[in-house]
């Protein structure tokens, strides 16, 4: 795949106390770390196996990814906005690497 | 006896209830594409129906929303390329061509005849034309994370436009040495592409039910590759799955092959990328 990139989907603008969906997909390989390559070697594993998702600090889900999930990751959540504020996202690779992305949300 | 004559019972509904393609509406982001066409005359079958239709309602939501469709992670990373500047030339795809949406329409005429090379030429194949001709960089592999998302990217701005094969040249040549191909029986079982596309399109093959081999939806993503990949991989698959020995991406058997599938496709809306099983 090409780099390793996320993808939000939040709706910017929203009521107070509405609940709105929010869809994220990141690409990632996932590689399961049961394969082998040709010569016979075992492909170390490479997923993300943490996803979280945080508004104005205070954490909304929170996901623990095992090695069966596919490849490109796409988690879909519903919450409650209670106001304006930012939603951060973070996906957190097996190397450690953590993937962040940001969204606001504006509360008319 | 009795219980056994109740299975076969329930074993006949399952399989009537699976013949064909189901009824649903195939509609992105609010814009309806239609599915299936009537197909042309003298056409071997009655009514053409885009694979789409014969897949799962999961993987079938997966293609109606932009967003779920992990292609279209291949058409970002595609119009990253576009702007790109590459090879001696210090061009991009942008300096010549504008626009990506410029391309629309392009992707239904494919494969296209080029009067310089006196055959047919792909998308793939045009793209890295363009790459060696005018960019003059290094041409990308046919499977290639690069191609395709190119071929993605290009072939989405014609998404909802009906197949319409290019007739030029020496195009009809092609189509009838595809067409020789698509009903020669090969491999250890001895299947033609027809024998599962024509002959048995609707109906269940072990777990996967067969379409009419359409290829309105390519480059497609595919969850058992879990990645987008090329209609020529998809034809390699095939053959294998005959026990044959298939031929390689870009080879003249699968670009002949290529060019006589848009012929039983004609009318058919383009899907790419689309997403199958």
């Amino acid at each position: 795949m090409a780099a390793v990139k996320p993808r939000v989907k939040v709706p910017s603008k929203a009521s107070a106390g509405e609940t709105i969906t929010v869809k994220t997909l990141i690409s990632h390989p996932m590689e399961s770390g049961q394969r082998k390559d040709k010569e016979g070697n075992v492909i170390p594993r490479k997923i993300i196996n943490t996803f979280a998702a945080t508004f104005e600090g205070e954490e909304v889900i929170r996901i623990k990814v095992e090695p069966a999930v596919s490849a490109n990751p796409y988690f879909e959540f519903d919450m409650k906005v209670p106001g304006t504020g930012t939603l951060a996202f973070a996906w957190t690779d097996d190397d450690g690497t953590v993937y962040t992305e940001d969204k606001k949300i504006e509360v008319a | 006896m009795r219980l056994a004559l109740g299975a076969l019972a329930a074993l006949a509904v399952a399989a009537s209830a699976q013949a064909g393609p189901d009824e649903d509406k195939l509609v992105i982001d609010g814009v309806e594409i239609a599915t299936e066409a009537q197909a042309p005359e003298g056409h071997p079958l009655d009514k053409l129906y885009s694979g789409w239709r014969f897949r799962t309602d999961e993987t079938q939501a997966l293609q109606m929303d932009d967003f779920e469709n992990p292609a279209m992670v291949a058409v970002e990373y595609g119009i990253e390329l576009w702007g790109k500047p590459a090879g001696a030339s210090g061009k991009s795809c942008a300096d010549c061509h504008g626009d990506v949406s410029e391309l629309a329409g392009l992707r239904a005429v494919m494969p296209k005849w080029s009067e310089a090379a006196g055959r047919p030429l792909t998308m793939e194949q045009w793209i890295n034309w363009s790459i060696e001709t005018h960019q003059e960089a290094e041409p990308w592999k046919w499977e290639s994370q690069e191609m395709l998302g190119m071929t993605a990217l290009i072939g989405l701005q014609s998404r909802g436009m009906p197949v319409a094969p290019d007739m030029s040249g020496g195009m009809a040549e092609w189509q009838e040495r595809g067409k020789e191909i698509y009903y020669t029986r090969m491999g250890q079982l001895d299947f033609a592409c027809a024998t599962c596309h024509e002959a048995n399109a609707g109906y269940m093959l072990r777990a996967d039910h067969l379409s009419q081999g359409q290829s309105n939806g390519f480059p497609t993503y595919r969850l058992k590759w879990q990645n987008i990949g090329s209609l020529h991989r998809r034809l390699e698959g095939c053959v294998k799955d005959a026990r044959a020995e298939p031929w390689k991406s870009g080879s003249d058997e699968l670009v002949a092959i290529e060019a006589y599938l848009a012929t039983r496709g004609a009318g058919l809306m383009i899907e790419t990328p689309s997403v199958r099983q």
